[in-house]
């Protein structure tokens, strides 16, 4: 009986690879462990090993092919006494990393969504209608990655007393490759790799903070972030004020929020209400390139510990970022990335990606949404929300956490306050469901909104016009 | 920038100099806590009184820039470090006048001015933020140190050895200072710590530790000099184990039920660093009882003064309950 080889998934959020190199070929006999080829993702080059005794009998996936699917087929293993040459190559080869059932009623397009396109839908945003970008500005596509090492980069080159420390950010190029090439430029003065040691390195951070340096910390995720919050909060936001204005403390806690892919709950979850919640931080949450760049920019420069909450189903994503000599974006300003007349959507970070998509949608069913991205929760432009509001009459709350004391929650409170006559239906809120995000797919699937939730929530406010 | 560490012989206006800062520490915490008796100050306040030596002597070990962090006993770090008594007094009644215009209290004081960073309320949490003053002493290039102070309690904090381990691996200009006065709140040594030998808490982290007797400010002095020059040089974190004791319970609110009253009145009367260092001055003909009363009599005056501005100074304009959450940014 042979054996098919099959191109694994080396990351929780890998749907495909290159094959770089085979370093066996067909006849060759392997045993389990053997390295047998490498493959490069968007983060790394791994090595893939036999699992299998065998020969190697054929090979489907020459070296060098890019975009090779998760769970294809790249080699046929004969094992022991089965003839190498009589081995046939399967004859279909699955497209896609689906696998599970998709006949779950409650929301089989999320499943899709979500099995198909982890990253979101790319959204119908042209960045050249921009009012904050000047005419005739060209623009450079960007990966989320790369445009956030950009930012640190740049404000490197500015400032001496700029550095990142984290675990993994310098000679392993960063866990998610988000500091990649900053150790060769910038040396291990300034990229520092820390021991994993969340709380003791963001207290060290906010010591070295007023010691008038100016940190980015880097969590791996801001799931581990939770070992150190008390530095956080306790520290970092705080002391200004208890201090009567003597200590500042301009520092930056960034890393990847909110859930990534069937990683389970402990590494899947939105902080964003969390950290919103505290005065005296500043609260980050870019969904395109140029806002995260821009934004991290003037996060790097905040004279306050800002909270930059990142999406790690983004950092792949390209967008395009103005060229610009130094292109930096105010803090607490949301956009208007669509405009509408009919309801509005309120989102930030990979919820405005499925915003956007949602808006597509229901223009096809008639309604006008405008898609507002709050880009930064503390401060929170609320005037811009009130103002759009005003104009649709209708609010639909996007947010991938838990709706319970949420972003959600604080929005539609102060809309109440300040747009109450001009509601025409009671607001609606898009969450995750109120349980800690569950492991299997479908559950995953059903726990973590998506577009077709916000098209069936505005269509609810919607009813009737 | 920092001054070299003096290792000639202690002069004579050099220990009326530790006996004059021990001092005011004494009588400005015995008016602190009569003041909390009198309402005038609230919430948290945990007196220093017995423990002066530690600071004093530690104090005489750094220069300018050298900076210091503490947990919330911190009344007598901030008056060594030589703020202003009455600054710190009004902070304690929560009035304009004081260290952070009312809004800190007994827990939370500073001075970038005399490089006091603090004043920490968390167990703990300022062994990090230490570590990473003298992160930032290193980055800079400058031979500056770090003393971080901390409780035994502290000890038993996990962000304490996650410091440690980064101090000591990346060589950082930190000096360790535990005061361990016997009760973690109330819980005696012996019953929170599996190795009561705090100076030991280092070793599997290569950080040399001292024990030293936090009673006697020569002593604390002497370890200092040794603790701080080691971090000055470039050689990394020291630890210094101050075996010291406070005569007051945790806070104005513990009645310290848990150590007999024998207890603390042997260490007071046998042990006290004031009287100890009272005694030598006296034996050795280097003050009389007369001097001694006189600088008495000077210290009462500051701290009946700080009381004074402490009671005089208003209340914060009600405008400062918006102030200060946020640095505005300037153009970035």
């Amino acid at each position: 009986m042979s054996v098919e080889i099959m191109m694994p998934a080396l990351s929780p959020t890998m749907e495909e690879g290159t094959l770089s190199k085979w370093l066996v070929k067909e006849g060759d006999t392997v045993s389990s462990g053997d390295v047998i080829a490498e493959i490069e993702t968007d983060k790394a080059t791994m090595e893939v090993e036999a699992v299998d005794e065998g020969t190697i009998a054929k090979i489907l996936v020459e070296a060098g092919t890019e975009n090779v699917k998760v769970n294809s087929v790249i080699a046929m293993l004969a094992e022991e006494g089965e003839d190498a040459d009589s081995v046939e190559a399967p004859s279909s080869q699955p497209t896609e990393t689906k696998n599970y059932d998709d006949d779950a009623e409650a929301a089989p397009e999320v499943q899709d969504e979500v099995a198909e396109d982890a990253a979101g839908p790319k959204p119908d945003f042209k960045p050249s209608n921009d009012p904050e970008i000047p005419e005739g500005t060209s623009f450079k596509e960007t990966t989320i990655r790369d445009a956030l090492r950009d930012a640190m980069a740049e404000e490197m080159r500015r400032d001496e007393s700029v550095f990142v420390m984290g675990e993994e950010v310098a000679q392993y190029q960063g866990a998610y490759k988000v500091t990649r090439g900053l150790l060769d430029e910038f040396g291990d003065k300034r990229v520092v790799d820390t021991p994993i040691t969340e709380h003791g390195f963001a207290g060290l951070g906010v010591g070295a903070a007023f010691g008038k340096l100016k940190p980015i910390v880097e969590f791996m995720t801001f799931n581990f972030a939770m070992q150190a919050i008390d530095q956080i909060i306790n520290s970092a936001a705080k002391t200004l004020y208890m201090s009567g204005g003597q200590m500042g403390c301009s520092i930056v806690f960034r890393g990847p929020n909110g859930a990534a892919s069937r990683v389970g709950a402990q590494h899947s979850q939105d902080y964003s209400a969390w950290y919103a919640h505290v005065p005296g931080l500043k609260v980050v949450a870019p969904y395109d390139a140029a806002d995260a760049k821009g934004l991290l920019k003037a996060a790097i420069r905040d004279p306050n510990p800002v909270v930059f909450l990142e999406h790690e189903l983004l950092y792949g994503e390209t967008f395009d970022v103005p060229d610009v000599e130094d292109w930096v974006l105010p803090i607490g300003k949301a956009k208007v990335r669509r405009e509408g007349t009919d309801v509005t959507l309120v989102a930030h970070s990979r919820m405005v990606g499925f915003a956007l998509e949602a808006a597509e949608q229901l223009a096809e069913a008639g309604i006008s949404a405008e898609v507002i991205d709050l880009r930064s929760l503390r401060p929170l432009d609320t005037d811009t929300v009130v103002e759009s509001v005003k104009k649709t009459n209708r609010l639909v709350c996007c947010e991938e956490g838990w709706r319970y004391m949420g972003v959600g929650a604080e929005i539609v409170a102060t809309v109440i306050d300040e747009a109450f006559d001009y509601l025409d239906a009671p607001p609606a809120r898009v969450h995750q469901a109120d349980v800690p995000l569950p492991y299997a797919a479908n559950l995953e699937a059903l726990s973590l909104p998506g577009t077709e939730d916000i098209v069936k929530a505005a269509k609810a406010v919607c009813e009737g016009i | 920038m920092s001054k070299s560490p003096r290792k000639a012989k202690i002069t004579t206006d050099q220990k009326l100099k530790f006996y004059k800062d021990m001092l005011l520490i004494r009588r400005f915490e015995e008016k602190a806590g009569q003041l909390y008796g009198r309402g005038l100050i609230a919430g948290f306040c945990h007196l220093y009184i017995g423990q002066e030596a530690v600071v004093v002597g530690m104090q005489d070990c750094i220069g300018d820039g050298d900076q210091v962090v503490t947990g919330y006993r911190d009344h007598g770090h901030m008056l060594a470090c030589g703020m202003d008594p009455d600054g710190v007094m009004a902070e304690l009644t929560g009035r304009e006048g004081g260290y952070s215009r009312g809004k800190g209290g007994s827990m939370h004081m500073f001075s970038r001015e005399k490089n006091f960073f603090g004043g920490h309320g968390i167990v703990g949490a300022q062994v990090p933020i230490g570590t990473g003053l003298a992160f930032s002493n290193k980055y800079k290039e400058t031979d500056r140190v770090c003393l971080t102070y901390f409780g035994d309690g502290a000890t038993n904090q996990g962000q304490v050895y996650e410091a440690f381990n980064m101090a000591s691996l990346w060589k950082l200009p930190v000096v360790y200072v535990i005061e361990n006065n016997m009760y973690a709140m109330g819980t005696s040594v012996e019953r929170h710590a599996s190795e009561t030998e705090l100076f030991k808490r280092g070793i599997s982290f290569e950080i040399e530790g001292m024990e030293v007797d936090g009673m006697d400010v020569m002593k604390v002095r002497e370890a200092g000099m040794k603790a701080v020059e080691h971090a000055r040089s470039g050689k990394g974190p020291m630890i210094l184990e101050m075996k010291t004791y406070r005569y007051r319970g945790h806070s104005m609110s513990d009645p310290a039920k848990y150590r007999k009253r024998e207890e603390v009145d042997d260490i007071r009367s046998h042990h006290d660093p004031i009287e100890g260092l009272k005694k030598q001055l006296i034996e050795a003909g280097e003050a009389s009882e007369d001097d001694l009363k006189a600088i008495d009599k000077d210290i009462k005056a500051v701290v009946a003064k700080s009381v004074d501005f402490a009671q005089e100074s208003p209340l914060p304009d009600p405008k400062e309950l918006w102030t200060d959450v946020l640095i505005e940014a300037e153009g970035v």
